[in-house]
């Protein structure tokens, strides 16, 4: 019986947003997560404040979440809102630039104070005015009131009552949408288990805020997105931090060892510690260290032992990882690196993403002292490229260093679980005969030494960071320093045969290649999509691949009358691509605003191009 | 029953040891091959794990595995081997620059975390391998090339820093005397945690007889205490003076003076969780006090490598998810499987990966 206005879509986004207190983030999951289970592809964005408890109702304390959602691939968790959830006027100030035009506004209207519009630092108390929002559909609920007044009966206290609001905004949107309560439902009950009363009462609010949307039809309008024709198979929903150290696991199963992660805490790759370290039940084994130099050196140390061994960090965390990073390159032991990029330098912007550490790690050590660098591009292939870290690092006894970012680490995706006969076989390379062992004899083909580990008979040798001669003995001899740092280089060019050429997306030749690296891939495509819709000669090239980068790279480029290179840096992988691949023009378009790219700035920039 | 038989000369490596002729290294060295070879563990299951200078140079003159790693971090290292392999017999050697200074964080993470391995600090108050800067074990006032007009700072009494980051176990010994180190090395090889054992190393070069005063033989029994487990604290040429509390602080007394007797005088439990005398006796110096050797401390606590086992092994008993298949599989998943659906594409579709 609902005569509300209805809008059938492709695609939504929405943003939740309010106060860190405020439970958006958990709003903002449950409602991506039920999106999923219905079937929609879905693309998730967190945004959360650095500092946990920022004065609360100001901009500074705003916390938001951003999902898109549709009936098709959905590649980004889009440029700007449909609909927006204000928990305060703070809350409205921080995302009225992220809003589509025309988009729907739903605010607390029991928050819209003038206590609040000062604390947000508003000069009127018309909030939408000051923000040139007139043209927005707005729909105040009073939100708080209602949480008030639907647990009245119950004798709980004020704080939690007010914990409660963000039920009654999820229940609203889940009736705007369409979407069954079962799944938030089940997830009260199970969360809150213990706490009966507190159950009882986010489970009442959901439904009030829900039953409020049904009867307040008449000015909430609804929408329809239809669920996303995708692969068949069991799905899950998984963010990049998850799915990394998810990758990692499967990489210790396939090889046959065990895992070892040595880590110190960092924003924003703290989640591939705690995910790993949940991982007891398969055997994982994580070393919460006193600093990231130990996290890495007890990785090192867990190699040597025979681990898969992989140390996870961000940037500040990788610059002190690098003396110990070239101890690992000169006693060439397997070891990944995961670097989950935020914004720097130095504390830099530590709750925002930014792809500003590609130098560091291609170059940011002692020494010639190559490594190989991989970069995921979307949340879900995390898992993918840890596992091809870990392949990589065993097969060629050689440290990887693999490149995510606060985007894809935080950012969720419905991802099709994969079987693990699906993934490739991983043969680490472990000394067989005792009799010929030398700690540098290596593998005429890919130059890997072998593994030799402590407890095996007869292997016993001794390694280190001074140069060594291929007995394993020191050598200060010029010419054997000479011949190991090239051999040093070249494994790690070498790898170029283990991983696939560069593909295409789009027309083998045009006006214009779109040049791509890492968590980028969502917002890249879709620009480019939405160019070639236009009929524009607009191709994509994005790389996973950065260091060997894979063997068709100037084939590709030569085949273009320009090329753009798009990153979230002042132009780091340009300038590595104007070393590698000279005698290209390469264009650039760089931002540093700790934001991912939003389609449309990125499309108007290729637009100028074609015109120049 | 020894299973192996080996003798000091089967954890000797053929090369060639480059030490100073007569740098307190070599006697440590030997001391060491020698507990290792009483010790009747396989060869193979030993890993000898240095940082950098002098002193960590060792791994490379024992037939053993080892590692010689990077300045100050070979305490996370050898954290790392042993958790990763707790089977393994761990021996960490450093030296006071590489351990107190650039590795002072490891170094008291390590013992806190009561981590089963050896670590034999090679005290020789001075850093040896960059030729003669002060070291953090130097005393004030100490001139050396880069305190020409003598050191402003106190330095670290290594047992303190032990104690003070909640150690199971510390000895301390001297280079020349072989027989009493290999004696603390065999105890701290028992010890189930982190054993440190500060050796007082003489550096001829650049700190030649630093340790003299309290080290030189001659006067041994008078300048030096070694403590054993279950003895009387007694010291002295006539094994006439011993140690008794007053007061809740150690003293020097005379037997058969002042109406003390042999009875009277304190008797050594390392093992007893007594930290107020511990660093008592630790902090004992010359000339008041005769200087403390011996294993000062050696209590039980619970072993980092082995409560990680043990917490993986406890879990494992009752875990629902046995392998990465039933993981990616567990909790909230959902099946599609509609008409408009297509087959799934592996995401390693490509001949490059299947080697
Ligand atoms: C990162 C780093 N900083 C500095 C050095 C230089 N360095 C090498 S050994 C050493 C001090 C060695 O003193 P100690 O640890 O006491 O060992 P010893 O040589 O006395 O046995 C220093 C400063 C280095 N190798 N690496
Ligand atoms: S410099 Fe000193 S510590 Fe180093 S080898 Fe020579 S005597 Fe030994
Ligand atoms: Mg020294």
């Amino acid at each position: 019986m609902k005569d509300a206005k209805v809008i059938e879509l492709e695609e939504v986004a929405i943003r939740f947003s309010g106060d860190s207190g405020d439970g958006m983030q958990l709003t903002g999951t449950l409602f991506s997560d039920t999106s999923a289970l219905f079937g929609n592809d879905i693309s998730t964005f967190p945004d959360y404040p650095s500092e946990i408890r920022a004065p609360q109702g100001t901009v500074g304390g705003v916390s938001g979440f951003q999902v898109q959602f549709g009936k098709k691939k959905i590649t980004t968790p889009g440029d700007l809102a449909h609909v927006l959830v204000a928990m305060n006027p703070a809350a409205l100030k921080a995302n009225a630039a992220f809003m589509n035009p025309g988009g729907t506004i739903i605010f607390d209207v029991d928050s819209f104070s003038e206590k609040n519009f000062e604390k947000a630092q508003f000069k009127t108390n018309d909030p939408f005015a000051e923000l040139k929002l007139e043209d927005f559909e707005k729909i105040a609920v009073p939100i708080t009131s209602m949480t008030k007044e639907s647990l009245k009966e119950l004798e709980l206290d004020n704080k939690s009552v007010l914990r409660c609001k963000n039920m009654f905004a999820l229940g609203l949107i889940c009736w705007m949408f369409d979407r069954p309560l079962d799944y938030i439902e089940g997830f009260i009950q199970k969360k809150f288990g213990k706490k009966p009363v507190i159950a009882e009462a986010n489970l009442k609010v959901l439904h009030d805020g829900y039953n409020y949307g049904m009867n307040m039809q008449h000015m909430t309008p609804q929408y329809i997105v239809h669920p996303a024709p995708i692969e068949k198979g069991i799905y899950r929903n998984i963010n990049g931090n998850n799915a990394t150290a998810w990758g990692f696991i499967a990489a210790a199963e396939k090889a046959g060892l065990e895992l070892f992660l040595g880590s110190y805490p960092i924003t924003p790759a703290t989640d591939v510690l705690q995910a790993l370290a949940e991982r007891k039940d398969l055997g994982v084994k994580t070393f919460q260290a006193e600093d990231e130099i130990a996290g890495i050196c007890t990785s090192i140390g867990a190699a040597f032992a025979g681990d898969l061994a992989i140390t996870s960090t961000s940037g500040p965390g990788f610059a002190l990882k690098s003396e110990a990073l070239g101890l690992s390159v000169m006693a060439e032991l397997p070891l990944v690196v995961v670097n989950v990029q935020r914004g720097g330098p130095s504390t830099g912007l530590p709750t925002k993403t930014e792809q500003s550490d590609l130098l560091q790690t291609l170059y940011g050590r002692n020494g010639e002292s190559p490594v190989v660098v991989l970069a995921a591009s979307t949340p879900s292939d995390c898992f993918y490229y840890a596992f091809l870290a870990a392949k990589i690092a065993l097969e060629r006894m050689v440290p990887v260093v693999l490149l995510t970012d606060g985007f894809l680490g935080n950012g969720s995706e419905p991802w099709r679980v994969p079987k693990m006969d699906e993934l490739p076989s991983i043969t680490p390379r472990k000394a067989k005969d005792p009799q010929t062992y030398k700690a540098y004899k290596r593998d005429p083909e890919t130059f890997a030494r072998e593994w030799a580990i402590p407890g095996m008979e007869g292997f016993q040798h001794r390694i280190g960071g001074l140069e060594k001669n291929e007995a394993g003995g020191v050598s200060h001899d010029p010419e054997n320093h000479q011949k190991n740092s090239e051999i040093r280089a070249a494994k790690v060019e070498k790898v170029v045969e283990m991983i696939p050429e560069l593909e295409l997306i789009g027309d083998p030749e045009g006006d214009l290649l779109v040049v791509g690296w890492g968590g980028t891939y969502g917002h890249m495509i879709s620009s480019v999509r939405a160019m070639q819709k236009n009929g524009k000669k607009v191709s994509l090239a994005h790389f996973n691949y950065i260091k060997p980068l894979p063997k068709n790279t100037a084939e590709i480029f030569s085949r273009f009358k320009k090329i753009v290179v798009c990153e979230l840096n002042l132009g780091q992988f340009a300038s590595y691509l104007r070393d590698k691949m000279p005698g290209f023009q390469y264009h650039q378009v760089n931002k540093m605003k700790g934001l991912p790219f939003s389609v449309h700035e990125l499309v108007e920039n290729f637009e100028n191009l074609l015109e120049a | 029953m020894t299973k192996f038989n080996y003798t000091a000369k089967d954890f000797k490596s053929a090369v060639e040891v480059r030490w100073c002729p007569g740098c307190g290294d070599y006697a440590i060295m030997n001391a060491v091959q020698k507990t290792m070879a009483d010790l009747d563990i396989a060869h193979k299951d030993f890993a000898v794990i240095s940082g950098i200078g002098c002193s960590s140079r060792f791994p490379y003159y024992m037939s053993t595995y080892g590692f010689h790693t990077i300045h100050g971090r070979a305490a996370a290292i050898a954290s790392g081997v042993k958790s990763a392999n707790p089977d393994l017999t761990v021996w960490v050697i450093t030296g006071d620059g590489d351990s107190l200074a650039i590795g002072g964080n490891h170094f008291i993470h390590l013992v806190r975390r009561n981590i089963n391995l050896n670590l034999i600090l090679f005290n020789n108050k001075i850093y040896g391998l960059t030729k003669g800067q002060y070291s953090p074990t130097s005393d004030r006032g100490v001139i050396t090339k880069t305190s020409p007009f003598g050191t402003i700072e106190d330095s670290f009494v290594p047992g303190q820093l032990v104690l003070g980051s909640r150690g199971t176990f510390f000895a301390r010994a001297v280079d020349s005397n072989v027989k009493h180190t290999q004696e603390v090395l065999a105890e701290a090889a028992q010890h189930q945690g982190t054993s440190v054992v500060e050796v007082l190393q003489n550096c001829v070069i650049f700190n030649d007889g630093i340790h003299d005063y309290v080290a030189d033989p001659k006067f041994r029994s008078e300048r030096q205490i070694f403590l054993r487990k279950g003895q009387p604290m007694i010291f002295g040429e006539q094994e006439d003076k011993g140690l008794i509390l007053q007061n809740g602080q150690l003293k020097v007394v005379k037997i058969g003076e002042n109406g003390v007797t042999r009875n009277d005088i304190l008797v050594h439990d390392p093992s007893e969780d007594n930290l107020g005398l511990q660093v008592q006796l630790i902090n004992m110096a010359l000339p008041e006090f005769p200087v403390a050797m011996g294993v000062i401390r050696s209590v039980e606590a619970p072993v980092y490598d082995q409560e990680m086992k043990k917490q993986i092994e406890t879990i494992q008993q009752k875990r629902k998810i046995t392998c990465v298949d039933e993981l990616l599989q567990s909790g909230n998943t959902w099946t599609v499987d509609g008409e408009n659906c297509s087959e799934p594409v592996k995401f390693f579709n490509n001949k490059c990966f299947n080697n």
